[in-house]
């Protein structure tokens, strides 16, 4: 059978999709967990977290009934507390540093029990910040913001609390990023994506322009005159390209616009085929594969050139993969791709062995010449994002590879243009992209007054 | 294997668990449950007065994720019949006769009453018989339960009449509700109780309902000061009945432990602390009778590894070891030690230091873990970082001596030796 949608009834796609990290059923489940919580001092938890979320005054809020000042304490730091709540791999952040673990006990369940307070304040619509009245200071002030996904939203947000201003720029038709786009859907849902981007900009003065894209509908130059200053969080753009032959043939496929289309389409109407190769071991690569075996692959196998040691995504990614029986094969590096009749049919690897340590200081893969093929009616490519490469040298800004450069100041090389997130470092977790909206954010309020 | 029988004024149980007055023990159906499982002996539920009950009647306090850290409640005597409950006793003493059936009483406030239930009640075949001078809810609107106990006048009174008529053992309850328990204890003990018992609940309100803004328990918009007990007493207990223990005239007669006791090292410490045996209440309000089999194998457990073959040979033997304070050798000195090999880093020694205590803990910055050490030269040695340490043995208190020879306050004043200066 070759690639095809609608493989399984309603019922095997709800049940394929559900959310893998169901929330806690009541109050006292909650408490129960969260009164594990030590609540220790300048927690390893909080100083673990990329946006320094408070975690132990957060739990201690859940223990004394106080949800809406734990969700507060949340989004203080982190305005996509929810959305990270299901999507951080915490396993290596916060979660990963928990103090049990040197107890060799389970962790406290940080992560659920941030999702238990934030989506309890995102179902009450409870409004936990305002914006500041400041005539004159932030009064006039506007602010642009290119990319309405974690950076631009996250930024957008500190701004507005100080009363500026913020339109935000999105190419897409709807906000939030690569967690709208990017990311598997047992995990999070578009709707709830779409409630996330809702609830953050319910605090008003933040609007959103979607169908936007730089460099196509809205220039840098107009911005900067009509603005007072831009922040540039438009991320990252297409999947790199594994530069080998064959690999226009129909049926390859990349991971981006694989899960793409499972996110905007829906699940019955993206294709996949019998047997899937996956390339790539980064958490979009994870995200692909155990998704093509939900929408009904027979085989996925998932190749990865170096080996589990050198693994990109966590543990627990691959755990998710390997319990849904993707195949795994470390040391293949692919060589090329042979199809019929246009379509792709094999998967030509080398064998990989490790050399040296690389710049990354892990061990490269070298080619031992030695090659394996596999049968495949389809392939997914999750080697990584590239930088908009064009669009940020079309506009001089300083860049390596395409990746803007910053200041301390999260200032690029023209004046009154900020940056941050996957746009300046190539790719990285959702709760990274926030941290650096908040930095832009101090930055742009620096710079205005 | 050691023995755990025991023998309270002559009054036999195979061990020294004994149901204290209250729910678990109002009926034939619940005592008889009791006895099947294995508890030792009970102690009836209160028969005097008629009453009548109220709904509701608990409320608890809760803590750290678990329920019923403290139990409060607002029920009265028995509301049953005095000639149903009479005839289950007898039934109760009938089926199981080598447990202990003890019959609490609280008549109305006059001789004839009291002597006309001790009548009845003796009649039963009862061992024993607990005046309760300590419900402190309910009753003390009439002038009884506590309003007895906390009057050592009255209740001198009281066990006068008591003693005059009863044939069986007399043991009174005694009410935590006062200042100090000796003065009432020493007057029962010298109108000629055979025994003490201690303690009661205690008068409390455990919250205020923060939508309806009534504390609890709930009776139609409305409230009353209830006996609080549970785990959360046992502090207390234990150090009322320290002082019964220590009393040269209350010390006379024996005492069986109350409040709080929940498990084999709680009916330890008090025997240590000068009880003869243990009545249990809210531990089985929380759990059922079951629990009186760790109750027993842990009790026998401990005795085996300590060394105590009956329990004669530990019953008060840590009584002496409560002093005053003056007489506590200042020249003691101990100070914390952190087995950095076992240092989860929580940093909850060096915050409550730092904030509570001596700012004698030294922070080392670490991402994400910081170092945690103590200076030594700082350290009062008072426990409270290892009293907050999570983990087993990870501080410990390491003796240092100021100087080798015992020095109490008194003589350090007469020495005229240095204060602090800091």
């Amino acid at each position: 059978m070759p690639i095809k949608n609608n493989r399984l009834t309603k019922e095997q796609y709800e049940t394929n999709f559900a959310d893998i990290h169901p929330p806690f059923e009541n109050k006292t489940a909650a408490q129960v967990e969260a009164s594990r919580c030590l609540f220790c001092y300048d927690a390893p938890c909080t100083k673990s977290c990329p946006t320094h979320i408070d975690v132990p005054k957060f739990i201690k809020q859940i223990v004394t009934d106080n949800v809406k000042g734990s969700a507060h304490t949340i989004f203080s730091s982190n305005i996509m507390g929810a959305g990270c709540s299901k999507v951080c791999p915490v396993e290596k952040l916060c979660e990963g540093s928990c103090v049990f673990n040197l107890l060799h006990e389970p962790p406290i369940p940080i992560a659920k029990l941030q999702r238990y307070s934030t989506e309890k304040a995102m179902k009450e619509n409870w409004q936990l910040f305002e914006r500041k009245n400041s005539p004159s200071g932030a009064g006039g002030k506007k602010v642009a913001i290119v990319g309405a996904g974690p950076a631009g939203l996250s930024c957008a947000h500190v701004l507005s609390r100080e009363g500026i201003d913020v339109t935000i720029f999105e190419k897409e038709s709807k906000g939030g990023g690569l967690m709208t786009y990017g990311i598997a859907a047992y995990k999070v849902t578009p709707q709830f994506c779409e409630d996330e981007v809702n609830y953050i900009t319910a605090i008003g003065g933040i609007e959103i322009k979607y169908n936007q894209e730089l460099g196509k509908d809205i220039t840098l130059a107009q911005l900067k005159k009509e603005f007072d200053a831009v922040y540039l969080g438009m991320g990252v753009g297409v999947a790199r390209q594994l530069d080998i032959p064959g690999e226009k043939l129909e049926g390859v496929v990349d991971a981006i616009s694989f899960i793409y289309d499972i996110r905007s389409k829906g699940y019955p109407s993206v294709p996949v085929g019998d047997k899937v190769a996956v390339i790539g071991m980064g958490m979009t690569a994870i995200d692909a594969a155990t998704q093509a075996k939900r929408l009904g692959a027979k085989e996925v196998t998932m190749v990865y050139r170096r080996t589990e040691a050198e693994k990109p995504c966590t543990q627990a990614e691959l755990d998710i993969a390997m319990l849904d029986g993707c195949e795994i094969v470390w040391l293949a590096a692919p060589k090329k791709l042979k199809g019929s009749q246009g379509k792709v049919k094999q998967l030509v690897c080398s064998k990989m062995t490790l050399g040296e340590p690389d710049a990354s200081g892990r061990r490269s893969p070298v080619d031992t010449g030695e090659t394996f093929t596999l049968d495949v009616d389809m392939v997914i490519k999750a080697a990584g994002q590239v930088p908009f490469e064009k669009l940020v040298k079309k506009y001089k800004l300083d860049n390596k590879n395409g990746k803007i450069v910053i200041n301390e100041n999260c200032a690029t090389n023209i004046k009154g243009v900020f940056a941050g997130g996957d746009a300046v470092n190539g790719g990285k977790e959702v709760v990274d992209a926030v941290q650096a909206g908040k930095d832009g954010a101090r930055a742009i309020l620096n710079y205005l007054f | 294997m050691a023995n755990i029988s025991s023998n309270f004024l002559g009054i036999k149980s195979p061990n020294p668990y004994w149901l204290a007055s209250a729910p678990p023990t109002d009926k034939k159906y619940n005592v008889l449950r009791a006895f099947e499982a294995g508890w030792g002996g009970v102690v009836w539920k209160t028969l005097g007065s008629q009453v009548k009950n109220v709904s509701s009647r608990y409320s608890a306090v809760d803590y750290g994720g678990q329920r019923v850290m403290g139990l409060n409640n607002i029920e009265l005597i028995s509301d049953r019949p005095l000639d149903i409950n009479l005839k289950e006793i007898k039934e109760c003493i009938r089926l199981f006769p080598d447990r202990a059936m003890i019959v609490s009483l609280m008549a109305d406030n006059d001789k004839k009453s009291w002597h006309e239930l001790i009548k009845k009640v003796e009649d039963t075949g009862a061992h024993g018989l607990e005046l309760n001078f300590g419900c402190p809810h309910g009753m003390t609107e009439r002038g009884m339960g506590a309003a007895v106990g906390q009057d050592p006048e009255i209740a001198c009174m009281v066990v006068e009449w008591v003693m005059e008529a009863a044939t069986i053992p007399v043991i009174t309850k005694l009410t935590p509700n006062v200042h100090s328990v000796v003065p009432t204890g020493r007057s029962v003990v010298k109108a000629g109780t055979n025994g003490l018992s201690l303690i009661n609940t205690i008068q409390s309100v455990t919250g205020v309902d923060l939508d309806t803004l009534v504390p609890n328990p709930y009776v139609a918009g409305k409230s009353v000061f209830g006996g609080y007990c549970g785990p959360a007493v046992k502090p207390i207990a234990l150090k009322f009945l320290t002082t019964i223990a220590q009393d040269e005239v209350t010390s006379k007669v024996p005492i069986s432990g109350i409040g709080g006791v929940s498990t084999w090292k709680d009916a330890v410490e008090f025997m240590l602390l000068g009880a003869s045996n243990v009545q249990v209440c809210t531990a089985v309000m929380k759990y059922g009778f079951r629990i009186i089999d760790d109750l027993c194998e842990g009790l026998s457990n401990w005795m085996d590894e300590k060394g105590f073959k009956t329990l004669d040979d530990l019953i008060g033997k840590s009584v002496l070891t409560i002093t005053h304070w003056e007489d506590l050798d200042i020249n003691y000195h101990h100070i914390a030690k952190i087995n950095q090999d076992k240092c989860i880093h929580c940093g909850l020694c060096y915050i409550t230091c730092e904030d509570a205590s001596h700012q004698s803990i030294n922070l080392d910055y670490g991402k994400p873990y910081n170092t945690y050490t103590v200076k030594e030269q700082e350290c009062v040695g008072c426990n409270l970082c290892k009293l907050v340490c999570p983990v087993d043995n990870c501080i410990t208190m390491e003796e240092h001596r100021v100087a080798p020879e015992y020095l109490n306050w008194i003589e350090f004043q007469k020495r005229g030796l240095p204060l602090n200066d800091h």
